[in-house]
């Protein structure tokens, strides 16, 4: 049944701020989002929080909870004991606006410089044919919600600001690798992932799978596969050689893309 | 682009910019408009109160109703079109219902052009699923979580294509310019104005045309699946610009929400769960929806559990399952067994696909259900029966447009999606919502393109304009210990649903137009505290006065129309009546009155040759 | 200066986390356990000693190929004959190699012995980073090599394996405690070997379309249920080699006797 929540918000902008502390009647059932909401509705009108759908699916209320990179609509109260106090503060890798609220834009900034999919012409009946089999390496990273907890705790950037010039963080790998298992697209990016989205400064520490609310397998399944296809092209020589002289690789005669010099 | 990105002062002047189409709100709708326009050539602006990627249409799970003809050759344009007019009880907009049917199909292989993966057929070809009240499997989809493959894909195509974004932005008036000929009394669209979330300062679009891409008005009612995005924005522009919405009446109350716990009250349940072979029962285990069979369905639906049964897998010789009516009916029905009394211990009725389907395929087929319920019910679905309820959902009812530009009666003001009216008649089915983004979006972002370029004297927009609408958005700082917004928003959805909801009478409705104005009158007095950067309070009293008069349009109009007809049910007047049946009703706000007008006005007529189609069957 | 979490225009909290989750006991077990098993290791390569009870030969050192090998260790001959140092030496750079570059044991090393990061969102205490730009982690990219060289051992210690089921005097249909452990060790190096990451992208991870390559397809399958599980195969394995090794151990310095069941 309901009781009262010790909270701690962080409370500030870009020059300063701390933690503010708080009691909100919760009831049973609710999510840090709803302890939130409820704040900002009887104690704190002007509580900035960045929220939408509340269920998990479009990725707005990213945060950190105990330290935690979390979704605050997908954090049950129930997780935590009643007498425990529940610490909110917004990610920190990113700079703060106003209170929880981040500004994200480094994320969108890299996916400009991302080349989108090409594909080859469509069949003679105007349709494409793709089997599921090859589509579904991709639908797993087409899951990403985009609400970039990855670029958060990806610690080549939340702890080193100056990487994240070269560096386009584990969202955008995802992207990278649906593109190049797409079965139809015509472009090469393995050169691109390499030098302009810095897939050489990943560690494989794994947090941005341990972090997904999707649950995507962000290292095993696109991070290291992509790893693999750029050692394709740049460190395995027999690959190489077996690519440039037999032409009988899978790739087809995909034109390749590099990133600014 | 973001906010931050200019620099923080708020009082550093009015930010301009020119455009020759602004869309206003990045769902499928608004990106698909953006990105006609883009393709026409002319430069685009994409508004939208959240950042790029979140909009509603991330919601959608099922899919696209598309009569590809993938997986039944005998689907084609003309079913598609038969089943969407029949689904909205013939008052939609035939020429929309034909060309949505018509051009369905290349918008989602656009889709697919740009990026998009869906589930495949053995062929290759996109996979297609069974919905309510589509008679050929028909949704182009990606497992259940459609809407995200949609509005991603488009982003990604709109990023590629370089259109500006304004992002976390709010629009507030719309200006048009008394100079200009013909568009009205008013003059034609010459801007908008809206502000920065994130700093509160204020930005004026100068651009010959507008697209209202907005989506609905779910806010206004406590139990909804809507994001808090959907305050009926798009519809309270239009109206205050002086266009006219039709068919406010009809609101779709989705037949699944989630009904516990309380903070997900409402959340959406996929109608995939009963195309995929899920079904209703009640406290007693009793398969109520073959007791709900109304007349108008009886020939094509299932009348017993075996041949109910026996459609899974041979639809040539079965008829549909009654789980999968179209939405008005199934949410009545629950609604009915609710109160009667065989409703679940958290006031709903059970949805089972568990005792009826494996677990693998369950997990498959719908994953993101299977998430939801396991992260925030703590219910195994591939265990134990869901617990749904009726939900506001979507509302049919919109800017009234012209079926082949999109364009309103106000000269440059155009609407796409949700937030325009017509299409679905007084009923949308599942999946022709995304098929309706794609398809109007598109339209109404080309013809604004053309509109702008043939417009050889650019409209203008005045210093006095900017000066009012600037006043007004500043308005709730000005009224010192005044009433929380919060406070009065609550109020507001709880007179919608208690009075203006699945089922209504005379009485209910004039109490709730009473209780709307006296809500009226409590916003006007309303204060904020704070300033204006990332200001939530201030943003919600801003949303609440659109809020307001939608929810004045809903009532208005469910008081006026004497019938029960798809997503208007009148206790007092329980049938469909053949007069209404042929009238719209249209609302507008005259400039001298803060209150809505309304009229009637006949339905377009139907060419004969696509009369026939209704006859044969 | 600062930079990371406390970087100009970020949160201004000091804290470098506030999880209070035990965050730290993941890099603490592993930095434990894999210091104790280099050890181990480094003090069993360097012996030279005590790794062959016949019909056991230590995995530490098999194939044994140095001029030092013991009677009966040799079973492909000694063609490094001149080496007089510990035969281990000549074989183990292998499947350490393979182990160093291997996918998961980089996590587990970063984190655990580099603290890069000691665990997600708790702040790493380097002012510089480049990841596996340039030298020497660079060189973590020759992981497939070190894959292939893997699978020669893992062959070799099946061989050995095949081996276990004869008695001290070499007759076949035998079998003894040690032919278990032996074989429990080769099934975890295969479960972990073929689980690489480098194998997985070999076998199909690196086509296009698997609807062209069926069995590419079905075989990137399999390695893909093995992959899923390779950090537990990591661990099991490591531990797995060092008891089969210790085995011979105690058997080679007569500390124990191998119980034979048939």
């Amino acid at each position: 049944m309901g009781y009262n929540l010790k909270m701690r918000v962080w409370r500030g902008d870009a020059s300063g701020g701390e933690l503010g502390d708080y009691n909100v009647a919760v009831e049973e059932g609710e999510v840090v989002l709803d302890a939130i909401h409820r704040l900002q509705a009887t104690q704190a009108g002007d509580l900035a929080v960045r929220w939408n759908c509340k269920a998990g699916k479009c990725g707005s209320c990213s945060a950190e909870i105990n330290g935690r990179p979390r979704l605050m609509c997908m954090t049950r109260l129930s997780d935590f004991d009643e007498s425990e106090t529940i610490t909110v503060t917004p990610m920190r890798a990113f700079p703060v606006i106003r209170d929880l609220v981040t500004d994200v834009s480094y994320n969108y900034e890299k996916a400009k410089q991302l080349p989108a999919a090409r594909l080859t012409p469509r069949d003679p009946d105007g349709k494409r044919r793709m089997k599921q089999e090859d589509v579904e390496r991709g639908q797993e990273f087409r899951k990403c919600i985009e609400c970039f907890l990855c670029q958060n705790t990806c610690h080549v950037v939340r702890d080193h600001e100056d990487n994240k010039q070269a560096f386009a963080g584990p969202r955008f790998f995802l992207r990278y690798a649906e593109l190049d298992m797409h079965p139809l697209d015509t472009h090469d990016r393995r050169a691109l992932a390499q030098e302009a989205a810095g897939i050489g400064m990943c560690n494989i520490t794994k947090c941005c799978t341990e972090v997904c609310p999707e649950g995507i397998k962000i290292t095993d399944n696109a991070i290291i596969p992509m790893k693999e296809r750029v050692v394709d092209r740049k460190y395995d020589p027999v690959v190489w050689l077996g690519e440039k002289i037999f032409k009988r690789s899978d790739r087809g005669t995909r034109s390749e893309e590099h990133g600014p010099a | 682009m973001t906010g931050n990105r200019t620099d923080a002062g708020v009082d550093t002047g009015i930010e301009r910019h020119e455009y020759d189409v602004v869309v206003i709100g990045a769902g499928g709708a608004g990106l698909r408009a953006a990105i006609a326009a883009h393709d026409a050539g002319a430069r685009v602006a994409i508004v939208c109160k959240s950042l790029l990627g979140k909009a509603h249409t991330v919601m959608a799970e099922g899919g696209i109703a598309a009569a590809m003809g993938n997986l039944y050759a005998d689907d084609n344009w003309r079913v598609h079109f038969r089943d969407t007019m029949r689904g909205g009880k013939m008052l939609n907009n035939w020429r929309m219902a034909q060309l949505h049917a018509q051009e369905a199909p290349e918008r989602v292989l656009e889709l697919e052009e740009w990026g998009a993966l869906f589930d495949r057929t053995a062929d290759g070809l996109i996979s297609q699923r069974d919905f309510g009240g589509h008679r050929y499997a028909r949704l182009a989809h990606v497992g259940d979580r459609t809407g995200l493959e949609m509005i991603r894909t488009l982003q990604q195509r709109a990023v590629d294509l370089d259109i500006d974004v304004f992002m976390e932005f709010t629009v507030t008036e719309l200006f048009r310019d008394p100079s200009t000929g013909s568009g009205g009394t008013g003059g034609r669209i010459s801007g908008a104005f809206g502000y920065w979330r994130e700093t509160g300062r204020f930005v004026v679009f100068e651009s010959p045309t507008v697209v209202l891409a907005t989506g609905g008005i779910g806010k206004s009612y406590q139990v909804t699946s809507n994001s808090w995005e959907y305050t009926g924005d798009g519809h309270a522009l239009a109206m205050r610009a002086g266009a006219s919405l039709i068919n406010m009446e009809f609101v779709q109350f989705h037949p699944t929400g989630m009904v516990w716990p309380p903070s997900v009250k409402g959340l959406l349940v996929t109608e995939s769960v009963r195309g995929d072979g899920g079904v209703l029962k009640n406290a007693e285990g009793e398969r109520f929806m073959f007791d709900y069979i109304p007349e108008f369905f009886k020939k094509e639906t299932a009348d017993t559990i075996e041949e109910a049964e026996g459609w899974y897998t041979d639809k040539k010789n079965h008829r549909r399952p009654p789980e999968l009516l179209p939405r008005d009916e199934v949410a009545r029905a629950i609604n009915s067994e609710i109160k009667a009394g065989r409703g679940s211990p958290h006031g709903g009725v059970y949805l089972d696909i568990a005792s009826r389907r494996s677990p693998d395929f369950i997990r498959r087929r719908l994953p993101s259900m299977y998430h939801q319920f396991k992260e925030l019910a703590d219910v195994d679905i591939t265990q134990e029966p869901m617990e749904v309820g009726p939900t506001c959902h979507y509302v049919m009812g919109g800017v009234e447009v012209d079926a082949d530009t999109e364009q309103s009666i106000v000269e440059g003001l155009y609407a796409a999606g949700e937030v325009a009216g017509g299409m679905h008649g007084s009923n949308r089915l599942g999946g022709n919502s995304l098929s309706d983004l794609l398809v109007f979006g598109r339209r109404a972002g080309h013809n604004a393109a053309y509109h702008s370029m043939r417009t050889k004297q650019r409209p203008t927009v005045s210093a006095e304009q900017v000066k009012a609408a600037s006043a007004a958005a500043l308005h709730p700082f000005e009224v010192e210990g005044g009433e929380n917004p919060y406070t009065i928003q609550t109020d507001l959805q709880d007179v919608m649903q208690r009075l203006v909801g699945i089922i209504r009478t005379e009485a209910e409705l004039r109490d709730s137009l009473a209780e709307i104005e006296r809500l009226k009158e409590r916003a006007k007095r309303l204060s904020v505290e704070g300033h204006r950067q990332y200001n939530p309070g201030w943003h919600l009293a801003l949303d609440l006065a659109n809020m307001l008069v939608v929810s004045e349009c809903i009532a208005k109009a469910a008081l006026e129309r004497q019938e029960s007809r798809g997503g208007h049910t009148r206790d007092d007047y329980p049938t469909p009546d053949d007069g209404w049946g042929a009238l719209n009703l249209v609302l507008t706000l005259p400039s001298d009155s803060d209150s809505v007008d309304l009229k009637h006005q006949p339905l377009p007529v139907m060419p004969d040759d696509l009369k026939t189609l209704f006859e044969e069957s | 200066m600062s930079t990371g979490v406390r970087s100009t225009g970020r949160a201004r909290i000091e804290e470098k986390t506030l999880r209070q989750d035990r965050w730290w006991l993941y890099p603490a077990v592993t930095f434990t356990v894999f210091t104790a098993f280099v050890v181990y290791a480094t003090w069993r390569a360097f012996m030279g000693s005590d790794y062959y009870a016949s019909p056991y030969l230590s995995p530490f050192y098999s194939p044994c190929l140095g001029g030092t090998c013991v009677e009966g260790s040799a079973d492909f001959g000694t063609p490094f004959e001149f080496w007089r140092l510990s035969p281990a030496l000549i074989i183990l750079i292998f499947p350490l190699g393979f182990r160093m570059s291997c996918y998961y044991y980089r996590k587990a090393y970063y984190r655990s012995f580099w603290l890069s990061p000691p665990a997600c969102a708790v702040a790493e205490p380097h002012g510089k980073y480049s990841g596996e730009t340039r030298l020497p982690l660079i060189l973590n990219n020759v992981h497939r090599y070190f894959f292939y060289a893997a699978v020669l051992v893992a062959l070799v210690l099946s061989f050995d394996t095949v081996l276990t089921f004869r008695d001290a005097d070499g007759d076949w249909g035998h079998m003894g405690l040690g032919t278990v452990i032996f074989l429990v060790n080769i099934a975890l190096i295969w479960a972990y070997t073929l689980g690489c990451h480098s194998c997985r992208h070999a076998v199909g991870g690196r086509l296009r379309h698997f609807s062209k390559h069926p069995v590419r397809y079905r075989a990137w399958t399999l390695v893909s249920r093995l992959n899923a599980d390779h950090a537990r195969y990591a661990w099991l394995s490591l531990f797995s080699v060092a008891i089969a090794d210790f085995y011979v151990y105690l058997l080679a310095t007569g500390t124990i006797t191998d119980p034979r069941f048939f």
